[in-house]
């Protein structure tokens, strides 16, 4: 086993030894079955302003897109920055960090492998949430051919298949939020102003986005990423969005990292 | 591993803004030494150690264990040496068997399989799958302990490893300390406890204000304060003659009700045999010795007019 490898593999087991993790992971996976319950209990077709609202009924595959959508704005955000923010800040202000600075791993070593699981919780909340999603839809509503949103039928088996490049295409600008709270956590040495920080960063994102007068650029807001798995579901496939996103999302990820990992190595780790 | 001694630290500074915390320390730990880091609190004890393990860059100078620079060398710096500053932190979440495996598996080798055996060195066998969180604090420094013995050290750094221990608790951690070092380990102490460091000790340094005030042998540090005696006797005045006319013998005063003066240890023989033949009975003639503590607190208090006597007396 490599070095990293190491290292991920006891980042993993830390974070699978804590509440927050549970917390998050929980909530990710208990709002689509809420979402289901009380779409159950109302009549009516909507939500009808939303990507797939109106099919909701039609094919419980449509209800993880749907969560999707609602969960973008501040729910998967707030969970993603509850463990990123806090996975450096919180060996700071414990003090394993120097345990483990003092053994025989590099630095770089260590933040590689708390990158990685920070990446891991990130894409795991993600399936995890479509995949408890589409259960709770098909649930209710059955397993029926979605409707994409160019209105052509799409067979079971391939909506599944766009299911799942969407969860894919969706984790982007969340790794994108995961990478800003572990910059916040790796500098501010502090695990609640990381997460609220980062919390806050995303909100701020969605917010510009709205903003008259941002048309220019808001295609390059980590945001809109957020719909880019929209192209998934066109007929035919357009592509423009998802590429946008790997490379934009791709920009989000590498610039804080980058800063992160240049303090890691070279900061003090002294009584915080 | 190679023949540079384990600790070789070379105008060390390091400056937090207009803050000095260390100021050109220079430190050498030979193989074999339980060597005391002396100072009182705020003085750069825990600076100097985080320097030492890597844990903090400094500003000038440098810092190498066993010939490896950890600011240079990284990781690699810290083979053969293991250690805790600021007393062990472990993940409170995780049974002790856990923390132990998790360093275990960041050090390698054959880390892992001594986990029993450590564990059982420092008594926690039994509570191995208590979440560390539910320790006590000494608990959780002989779980310190145990992490350092992990890496089967050649150097120890500790930092007042028994800060917070009860008296028991402090006697088997400095048990423990003697049994590492009669097995070959050498054993940095940064403490303020100056009984631990006189019973354990064989060098030390102090560090006042950033800098080191003394570093040697610790027996050489006591001496410096040697040279002065003084009699008990019921005969004060007639002692007091002799004493004053007797060759060798300086500064003789009475202090106290008794008879205090300089000689070296030959003179002090002859006088005894002149008080002898003069029929002056001696209750008492004993070498007066400075405790260490005088000597730290002469060699670490502000410059007040016997602690500069004091420290100008050592250095000299």
């Amino acid at each position: 086993m490599t070095a990293v490898a190491r290292v991920y593999r006891w980042e993993i087991a830390k974070l699978l030894a804590q509440k927050r993790t549970y917390l998050g992971l929980g909530a990710a996976v208990v709002v689509p079955i809420i979402f289901v319950v009380v779409l159950v209990i109302q009549s009516g077709n909507g939500p009808t302003d939303v990507p797939l609202g109106r099919y909701l009924r039609d094919t419980g595959l449509a209800t993880p897109f749907v969560v999707l959508f609602f969960m973008s704005i501040w729910g998967l955000p707030l969970i993603t920055a509850l463990v990123a923010g806090d996975i450096v800040a919180s060996e700071s202000h414990n003090g394993t960090l120097k345990t483990i600075l003092t053994r025989s791993r590099e630095r770089g070593e260590i933040f590689a492998g708390k990158l990685l699981a920070t990446f891991s919780y990130t894409v795991v909340l993600v399936f995890a949430m479509g995949l408890v999603g589409a259960l709770a839809g098909t649930i209710a509503w059955g397993l029926h051919p979605l409707t994409s949103l160019s209105g052509t039928t799409v067979p079971v088996g391939h909506s599944i298949g766009l299911l799942a490049a969407s969860l894919a295409v969706y984790v982007l600008p969340l790794a994108g939020i995961a990478a800003f709270g572990l910059m916040l956590s790796t500098i501010t040495r502090n695990s609640a102003a990381s997460v609220v920080g980062t919390l806050m960063w995303a909100l701020l994102m969605q917010l510009i986005g709205v903003l008259p007068g941002t048309e220019s650029f808001r295609a390059y807001l980590l945001g809109t990423q957020f719909e880019a798995w929209h192209g998934f579901l066109r007929t035919p496939a357009d592509w423009a969005p998802v590429v946008r996103a790997l490379w934009v999302c791709s920009l989000y990820i590498v610039i804080p990292l980058i800063a992160a990992y240049l303090v890691f190595l070279r900061r003090d780790v002294a009584g915080e | 591993m190679s023949d540079a001694p384990p600790v070789a630290a070379r105008a060390l500074v390091k400056r937090y803004g207009e803050i000095v915390a260390v100021d050109r320390v220079d430190l050498t730990v030979e193989r074999g030494d339980v060597f005391g880091y002396l100072g009182p609190n705020g003085a750069g004890k825990t600076t100097s150690l985080r320097m030492l393990l890597g844990l903090i860059r400094p500003t000038e100078g440098s810092a190498q264990l066993f010939g490896r620079d950890p600011v240079v060398d990284g990781a690699k710096a810290l083979d053969g040496v293991a250690g805790f500053v600021e007393g062990p932190r472990f993940y409170p979440y995780l049974s002790a068997h856990k923390n132990l495996r998790l360093l275990a598996d960041y050090d390698g080798g054959d880390a892992r399989a001594q986990i029993d055996e450590v564990l059982e060195l420092v008594e926690l066998r039994e509570r191995q799958h208590d979440h560390v969180g539910a320790y006590s604090h000494g608990m959780r420094q002989r779980l310190g302990i145990a992490a350092s013995l992990l890496r089967s050290p050649q150097l120890l750094l500790l930092d007042e490893p028994t800060t917070g221990l009860d008296p028991s608790g402090m006697r088997d951690m400095r048990d423990l300390v003697r049994r590492l070092s009669a097995e070959g380990i050498t054993v940095l102490l940064s403490s303020h406890l100056l009984t631990e460091v006189e019973e354990l000790c064989n060098r030390v340094a102090i560090i006042r204000r950033g800098r080191i005030v003394y570093e040697g042998r610790l027996e050489e540090l006591l001496a410096t304060a040697g040279g002065g005696y003084r009699i008990r006797t019921a005969e004060l005045e007639r002692a007091r003659m002799l004493c004053s006319a007797q060759a060798g013998v300086d500064d003789v005063r009475v202090v106290e009700g008794e008879l205090c003066f300089q000689a070296d240890e030959d003179a002090v023989a002859a006088l005894s045999i002149a008080l002898g033949q003069a029929r002056i009975g001696v209750t008492a003639l004993v070498p007066q010795t400075a405790s260490l503590e005088d000597l730290f607190l002469g060699l670490t208090s502000d410059d007040d007019e016997p602690a500069r006597a004091t420290r100008e007396a050592i250095v000299a």
